[in-house]
């Protein structure tokens, strides 16, 4: 078996979206010429702004959204080539938002069993066997398996989805914003709960968060994305104590620890979103760069390799040369 | 006089199991331009206490309270029609779940313009201006544009933003923000907590911001108040409930969450062993007992507030004994 698990050869997504009614179309670029590999048995963190085309990039590793351009493989196989069913016993999710993505009218045993039932697995008395198997592995009370979403708290409907996603015994889980609507004592509870099966169960994890404390504490490696391209890749240790990208500095300096003698930080960078309907001639970060030099406007910087990943900044390709 | 005052907040849902005691002892106040952050555990009852203030609760829970003033009116005895009023123009919410309150089939910009206009006389152009304008100051680029997308066509965090805008549509004198910045990375979260903070300045605002966040809480409020189902166990000032945190629930809190620098990388986090209990039937004494490393008898009996300084108020009947331990 192959070092690497999971790999992205310049994927973009692209989507037609509507101006209005005399307006016609116009092309939002989600997520842009991607490549990057996950290596089996880590945690790969994926951090980056509000609509940088995170979940977008999840999905297509899930293979619920085709690539516009581009290609997914898995152990080395292309996606397209293996079917869809072959690629969720092998790649689950545990998505964003534990209230919309559990059907408020099945109960937790039909939840957490329906990938069983999807992929034929067993029959009914050992489905039941598993489920209940796999609600005392996140820790959830038996008396549970009867109840629905709309009476479990936040953090049992994110440990059904959990139980949900590690069923049908997956090599990699896609965790999308796992714990963020979660509060600090039951984000504890599953983070400890996602290292210990990580362990126990040699899973991989590809890992999105916008809380880069979580990430700090989870993470081998770290990509930063923006504007649907990954700016930076790193080591947990390398991007933490010296962040090569600009952008990258801002999030680590938004990091809000617990501390009432400091207020909210101002990172310099605006608060205007990115565009991404826009055309960039040079750097995408360039209208927001608080270090922008000219030829940010008109070419977009190269890759910089650092000791342990890379970065893309101009500022990186001076220091090189200086 | 506090621009809001809630005493003894109690919230009971009928279940088929038995009564549900979601809210059972809640009180706090707010002043005009002051932030109170509301932190606890899932479940706590923190979204039914908004809810509560609102007037929004589910038809089955029942609400009562000694006191629950806004701005001199009792919200307890309002008729229906003025509540309706004072919502959505005076006291204006942030839900936790944006897809609750932005409704699928129409635009953003429609949705934007009936929140004023519902209240104010206020011309299809001026609301559509103030539309664009608040969009903008939230940090949304191409604002016309979006005006004609559908909430489906955004991105999780775009949605929060049309939620925060869609709030502020009316100028309100208090605003409930559910998990406002929840779904947001770091950068934007900072921008519009900074964002809030100046609205709240410019408009005399109070706030209430509900989050599990406790870096949020520490920056951004001047009050809070850590709840525990259903109870306020420790409330005030941020300063003092963060430098002297002195509910065991609040210490753990503190505990679970990774500092960079404090925890090692991939170490277990501190964690509140137990679990939340049953909020069916009667309920007596500290609901905390059973997770708690300083639980005695006593802690089955009677709870009051403790008051280690003055404004700083911890509802533990063993603060006395806590210090002897620790
Ligand atoms: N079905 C769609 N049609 C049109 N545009 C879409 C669609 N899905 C996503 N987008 C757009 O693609 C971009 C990326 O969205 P995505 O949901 O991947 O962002 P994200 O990084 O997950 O953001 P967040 O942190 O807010 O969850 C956004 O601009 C979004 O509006
Ligand atoms: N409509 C309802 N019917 C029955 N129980 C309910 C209803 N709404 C809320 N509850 C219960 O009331 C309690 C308090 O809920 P609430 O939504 O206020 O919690 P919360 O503190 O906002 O939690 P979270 O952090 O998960 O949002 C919970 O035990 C919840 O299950
Ligand atoms: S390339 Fe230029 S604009 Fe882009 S991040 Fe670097 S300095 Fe800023
Ligand atoms: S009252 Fe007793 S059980 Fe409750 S927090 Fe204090 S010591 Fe612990
Ligand atoms: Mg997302
Ligand atoms: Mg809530």
């Amino acid at each position: 078996m192959s070092d690497i698990v999971l790999e992205l050869r310049d994927v973009s997504r692209r989507f037609e979206v509507s101006q209005g009614a005399f307006k016609g179309s116009a092309t939002l670029t989600a997520v842009a010429q991607v490549s990057l590999q996950v290596k089996r048995g880590e945690v790969f963190a994926l951090v980056g702004e509000s609509g940088s085309g995170k979940s977008t990039l999840a999905k297509m590793l899930l293979g619920l959204l085709p690539p516009s351009s581009g290609e997914i493989l898995i152990d080395g196989t292309p996606i397209a080539a293996s079917d869809r069913i072959a690629v969720a016993r092998r790649i689950q999710p545990i998505f964003q938002d534990p209230y919309s993505s559990l059907n408020p009218r099945k109960s937790i045993a039909q939840l957490v069993g329906l990938p069983l039932v999807v992929h034929n697995v067993g029959d009914a008395a050992s489905r039941r066997a598993k489920v209940v198997e796999m609600l005392d592995l996140v820790g959830l009370p038996r008396r549970l398996l009867d109840a629905y979403p709309g009476q479990l708290s936040g953090g049992q409907r994110q440990r059904v989805a959990i139980a949900r996603a590690l069923v049908m015994r997956p090599e990699v889980v896609i965790c999308d914003e796992p714990t963020s609507a979660l509060d600090v004592s039951v984000q504890a509870q599953i983070l400890n709960l996602l290292l210990e099966l990580k362990r126990e169960l040699g899973l991989t994890y590809f890992f999105i968060s916008h809380n880069l404390a979580v990430v700090e504490h989870l993470a081998d490696r770290v990509a930063v994305m923006y504007l649907g391209r990954i700016v930076e890749e790193r080591t947990r240790a390398g991007l933490f104590a010296q962040p090569g990208h600009p952008y990258t500095r801002a999030l680590l300096e938004s990091v809000l620890t617990p501390d009432p003698d400091l207020g909210v930080p101002d990172t310099h960078i605006g608060s205007a979103m990115a565009n991404p309907m826009a055309e960039h001639a040079g750097c995408p970060f360039q209208p927001r760069c608080p270090t922008a030099l000219n030829i940010c406007k008109t070419t977009p910087p190269p890759v910089s390799a650092l000791p342990d990943g890379w970065a893309t900044c101009h500022l990186l390709q001076q220091e090189a040369v200086a | 006089m506090a621009l809001l005052d809630v005493q003894d907040l109690v919230i009971d849902i009928p279940t088929a199991g038995g009564v549900l005691h979601a809210v059972s002892e809640v009180s706090f106040t707010v002043e005009r331009g002051e932030t109170l952050a509301i932190v606890g555990e899932s479940g706590s009852g923190k979204s039914l206490t908004s809810l509560a203030i609102m007037d929004l609760l589910p038809r089955v829970a029942q609400r009562r309270a000694t006191r629950l003033n806004f701005d001199g009116a009792d919200l307890l005895t309002i008729p229906a029609r003025q509540m309706r009023k004072l919502r959505g123009s005076r006291m204006a919410m942030i839900f936790q779940e944006p897809m609750t309150s932005l409704n699928p089939a129409y635009t953003i910009g429609n949705q934007l313009t009936e929140a004023l206009r519902c209240h104010d006389d206020v011309g299809a152009e001026a609301a559509r201006a103030r539309a664009i304008e608040l969009l903008e100051r939230v940090g949304i680029a191409g604002a016309e544009r979006r005006l004609l997308q559908y909430p489906h066509q955004l991105s999780g965090g775009l949605r929060q933003r049309v939620m925060i805008a869609m709030a502020l549509m009316c100028k309100p004198d208090l605003i409930i923000a559910d998990e406002p910045t929840t779904a947001l990375d770091v950068t934007i979260q900072a921008q519009i907590l900074r964002l809030l903070a100046e609205l709240k300045k410019e408009l005399n605002m109070a706030m209430i911001l509900i989050t599990h966040d406790l870096g949020v809480v520490a920056r951004v409020a001047d009050k809070v108040a850590v709840m525990y189902a259903g109870a306020v166990v420790e409330r005030g000032s941020a300063r003092a409930v963060f430098k002297a945190p002195s509910h065991p629930y609040t210490r753990g809190l503190l505990n679970c969450i990774p500092v960079p620098g404090r925890t090692a990388p991939g170490a277990p986090l501190g964690a509140i062993r137990g679990q939340v209990p049953n909020l069916i039937g009667r309920l007596a004494g500290c609901a905390f007992r059973n997770r708690c490393d300083f639980a005695a008898p006593e802690c089955a009996g009677e709870m009051h507030f403790e008051t280690p300084t003055p404004g700083h108020d911890v509802r533990c009947v063993r603060l006395a004994a806590q210090k002897a331990v620790a």
